[in-house]
């Protein structure tokens, strides 16, 4: 007969000493755990109102300008760091871990309307209505101390005078040149005081100039005659342009798929197209009741943060047509600006009031250096509520926002127009000839024209 | 899986063997799997059918991984019992496991004798590693079950008739004489439950943190402990019982009634879940399997049945002779029986559900067993008995391997406190109490039967028109087999087979004009004829 019992050392499950740690010993089988999914039920609901209890988005205010702030601009090398310009002309370099301007650039006559930093982050470009475009030298070393007054000023290297108004500006990868847009798309050097190329496609103003982060040659461009352009500089013309129904106020690649680009528009939607198709967006992303002034993609290429003159700062994830987070103050008026920090964290909006705000891209994110632990269990918290999101009383407070009342009824009113219009197709459809009346997707409907 | 080498390759496991091992692994693999793979087929939305497809995966590697970690990284093994030539299973003897098993081990057998204190009624924490216990007369003990110590004993001066822990060892309940109360470790009394009234059993849900009993006359309560509200308050109607189980799968309380019935019940519902007639009988034991598909139930006609909770067939799966006054499955299966001083241990070991005799333990002729009780994660059974308790080794009973955040027998107290607050914070609302625990979280399908559509109707009835007119009549004989008449019953086979289709439009009218006579009946009436009015039953 052979016999054996369970029988367990106190030594193998107990510590020896006290500085030792505890062993844990796993065992996964289900028949021991009761009741799993009502567990992760109940975690999901306690996730969910922890996340909502510690979401606290707001980090600060960066406090100086005289006047509303019309453009802003980061370099990747740099991460505590960012420039303002302002619509009295008055560029600020601030630094995001203090809250404090480290230098300012005064000089323009009138607003800034664009700002660029060149790659290796010593070389400040910008433009203004006031015809001029202005380089100036970045002060690498200030930057990284943080505390500095803030009363240095510098001087411009060089401004360039030219025969028009200028919108935008932006610096084309490890290279030397830049790329306004106002009259036409004009494409200079650090060095030459004229443009060494300049491109005019249509009589409009060009409001919104990009070039693409991973093929440095090309550029992406929308005017104001409605449409967005695409050129390459190896080939010396444009190359293509579709226009649309409304203007787009800016457009920002996607820095890890370079071949796709959301563009933000007046009609409250941004739309994502790839550049190699642009008959149809791939996505139409709504949630915004007003213009959208600006959009910039976070460095993961997971989402990108737009401001909108409805005073709204949202933050929408790449494949989805409505938002994931928005943030809203009182204080806080028409937004013209937004940006991503360089490292994913952090969005910072700058708007009419005269103010750069710094909040969290994820509301409720433990700042600092979290232990194993904690990550793992922040991880727990996320999966735990994502596979149970779709349940009712975990929705309703996943999806709560607060929102201020003109920018609720607002959205009300949008989302009934919508709705009428659609109940008016539908009866169009019932009451003639199966298949006389077609309805293009939104993402079609909004291009009028492929050229 | 093989190793390639300079000069030809070389195996390191042979072809057999990796087959044998992939097996082995597959059928692991089911046990995480948690149910079977989703059919995405019918999904039109692309997103989501990507997004499924790749969870679906991860379900799969994390099942993989779980089946590696059971095999390769689990500390202890499992007991086991196995005999050669001639020898049974159930002719050996407590003594001669004693002789074979460690020290350690052979202190888990004893017998303690207690005469004048009544019979004895046990209860384990879910470690394993205390014991409660409480003797009809009034004594009420706690034993730390590791170091075989005593930790408190107090004697109330009142009947007990039932003893449970709540969620951790400081705490148990004891079903006294007229109510049932709560005490400390150190025999402190806590709370006295005036509302349960005279309880005969109580059982403690863990998960969510409820303390069920019924009473003498048959009422059934739940009550919350960590804020003492109670949750429930029910008349079973069924009369008094004092045969109640918890199944701790879903956590549906089940109740054992003198004419043969078993009632399972919820928290939040004043009707049973289910009720069944499941012996001729009195039911005087109940026990259910860990993994919630096998429940036991035993009878007074001397008949032991098993049944399947996921089919619930009208017949049991199974039907064993025997008396049977208490009834217990362990967490690896194996199902005890104890009736006047005999204790019969029954397994299921080719797996198809079928329990043969493993062991047995005769006590001393007069010892009467109250109660049979396996120790988690142990290899042993707690018998509690008129004349006080004992404990026997059943190699192959307790689950070898415990998990440290389940349920930990060589907890600190650190480690208790910690678990505590978190069991506290995963506290299940008594909602979440039903029948099939996985329906949560899944989409009810609609119930109401889809109404057919006009022309479906017509459809209908066209169809049935054509299948009459077919029908060729009979050919009748000796002058009557007039066309007139022919014609005639033409046409009334056609009217018949209208009539149901007909009637059943008459009957929608029907209820159409009704429901528009109630509206308009809103529309108000002359003075005169109020009294006619149809009045709305009041609410």
């Amino acid at each position: 007969m052979k016999v054996k019992v369970i029988s367990r050392s106190a030594d193998e499950f107990t510590k020896e000493r006290s500085q030792d740690l505890q062993r844990v010993f796993r065992n996964f089988d289900p028949s021991i755990r009761t009741q799993e999914k009502a567990v992760e039920y109940v975690r999901a609901q306690n996730a969910a109102k922890l996340d909502k209890i510690f979401a606290r988005p707001f980090v600060g205010a960066m406090e100086g300008h005289i006047d509303s702030i019309s453009c802003m601009a980061k370099n990747p090398n740099h991460l505590t760091g960012i420039f303002s310009g302002s619509m009295d002309g008055e560029i600020r370099l601030w630094n995001l871990a203090s809250r404090r301007t480290v230098c300012r650039f005064p000089g323009h006559k009138g607003a800034v309307q664009g700002l660029t930093v060149s790659t290796d982050g010593h070389v400040l470009v910008s433009c203004g209505t006031d015809s001029t475009i202005r380089l100036w030298g970045v002060p690498v070393s200030n930057l990284l101390e943080e505390d500095v007054s803030s009363d240095k000023s510098a001087e411009p290297r060089e401004t360039y005078v030219w025969k028009n108004a200028f919108r935008s500006v932006d610096h084309q990868w490890n290279s030397d040149r830049f790329a306004t847009g106002g009259a036409g798309v004009d494409i200079w050097n650090h060095n030459r005081s004229a443009p060494e190329q300049s491109y005019q496609w249509g009589t409009d103003t060009v409001v919104s100039v990009r070039f693409n982060p991973g093929e440095p040659d090309i550029l992406a461009t929308s005017a104001s005659d409605r449409s967005i352009a695409l050129y390459d500089l190896r080939m010396g013309k444009p190359t293509s342009k579709f226009i649309m129904r409304t203007r787009t106020n800016s457009i920002c690649w996607n820095p890890m798929e370079p071949i796709n680009f959301t563009a933000a528009n007046e009609d409250s939607n941004c739309y994502s197209f790839d550049c190699r198709k642009f008959g149809e967006a791939t996505c139409v992303h709504m949630d915004h009741v007003s213009a959208v002034m600006d959009i910039d993609y976070s460095p993961t290429g997971r989402e990108f943060v737009t401001g909108s003159y409805d005073r709204t700062v949202m933050i929408f994830p790449y494949n989805a047509g409505h938002k994931r987070e928005i943030y809203h103050t009182k204080r806080m008026q028409r937004v013209f600006c937004v940006k991503y920090s360089c490292d994913g964290s952090y969005v910072i909006s700058g708007s009419d009031d005269t103010n750069l705000r710094l909040w969290k891209s994820k509301a409720s994110e433990q700042l600092g250096v979290l232990l194993p632990r904690e990550q793992k269990k922040h991880e727990y918290h996320e999966a735990v509520k994502n596979r149970y999101k779709h349940l009712p009383e975990v929705k309703r407070i996943v999806r709560h926002r607060h929102l201020p009342k003109p920018i609720y009824k607002a959205g009300k009113q949008i989302r009934e127009q919508n709705e009428s219009q659609r109940k008016k197709h539908e009866k169009r459809k019932a009451h003639s000839a199966p298949g006389s009346i077609v309805q293009e997707p939104l993402r079609k409907r909004k291009i009028i024209k492929v050229e | 899986m093989g190793v390639k080498q300079d000069g030809g390759t070389i195996d390191i496991v042979p072809a057999m063997e990796q087959e044998k091992i992939s097996d082995e692994l597959d059928k692991r693999v089911k046990k995480f799997l948690r149910g079977a793979e989703a059919n995405l087929e019918g999904l039109k939305d692309k997103k989501l059918k990507g997004q499924l497809a790749v969870r679906e995966e991860l379900y799969g590697k994390s099942a993989h991984a779980a089946a590696k970690a059971e095999k390769w990284l689990l500390p202890s093994e499992g007991g086991y019992l196995e005999t050669e030539g001639i020898e049974k299973t159930w002719m050996i003897k407590q003594e001669s496991i004693a002789r074979e098993v460690d020290i350690l081990s052979s202190r888990s057998q004893y017998d303690i004798v207690l005469p004048d204190l009544g019979p004895y009624t046990l209860d384990f924490t879910s470690s394993g590693r205390y014991m409660a216990v409480g003797g009809r007369k009034g004594h009420l003990a706690i034993l730390d079950m590791k170091n075989m110590s005593l930790i408190r004993e107090i004697q109330v001066r009142e009947t007990v008739r039932d003893v449970a822990f709540l969620h951790n060892e400081l705490f148990f309940a004891a079903a006294q004489k007229k109510y049932p109360y709560i005490y400390n470790r150190d025999g402190t009394e806590l709370h006295c439950l005036k509302e349960h009234g005279a309880v005969l059993r109580l059982q403690f849900l863990k998960n969510h943190f409820l303390l069920a009993s019924v009473n003498k006359f048959g009422h059934l309560r739940y009550q919350d402990v960590t804020m003492g509200r109670m949750i429930g308050s029910y008349r079973t109607g069924l009369g008094r019982t004092d045969v109640m189980q918890v199944n701790p799968y879903n956590g549906v309380v089940a109740l054992g009634h003198s004419g043969g019935k078993v009632s399972m019940w919820k928290p939040t519902s004043s009707a049973p879940l289910l009720q069944r007639l499941c012996h001729k009988g009195p039911i005087s034991a109940m026990a259910f399997h860990p993994n919630g598909h096998l429940m036991a139930t035993a009878g007074k006609e001397k008949k032991i049945m098993l049944w399947d909770l996921r089919k619930l067939q009208d017949e049991p799966i199974q039907t064993l002779p025997g008396h049977a006054s208490t009834l217990d499955f362990s967490q690896k299966g194996l199902l005890a029986r104890g009736c006047n001083s005999y204790v019969q241990i029954l397994g299921d070991f080719s797996g198809s559900q079928n329990y043969e005799n493993y062991m047995g333990h005769g006590m001393i002729k007069g010892y009467q067993i109250g109660k049979v009780l396996f120790r988690p994660y142990e290899d042993v059974l707690g018998i509690g008995h008129s004349m006080g308790w004992s404990s026997i080794l059943i190699p192959g009973s307790g689950e070898p391997n415990f998990d440290t955040w389940v349920a930990n027998p060589f907890e600190t107290s650190k480690q208790r406190r910690e678990k505590e607050v978190h069991s506290l914070l995963d506290k299940l609302p008594p909602e979440t109490i039903m029948l099939n625990p996985t329906e949560l979280g899944t989409v009810k399908t609609q119930r109401r039967k889809e109404k057919r559509t006009k022309e479906e109707k017509e459809a209908e009835m066209e169809a049935a028109l054509e299948a009459v007119k077919g029908i060729e009549p009979k050919k009748k004989t000796k002058g009557r087999n007039k066309p007139s008449k022919r014609a005639k019953k033409k046409q009334e086979m056609i009217v018949s087979a209208k009539r149901p289709f007909l009637e059943q439009q008459k009957k929608e009218e029907e209820q159409a004009t009704r429901k528009k006579q109630k509206v308009s009946e809103q529309v108000e009436q002359p003075t005169a004829l109020q009294r006619f009015v149809r009045k709305k039953a009041a609410t």
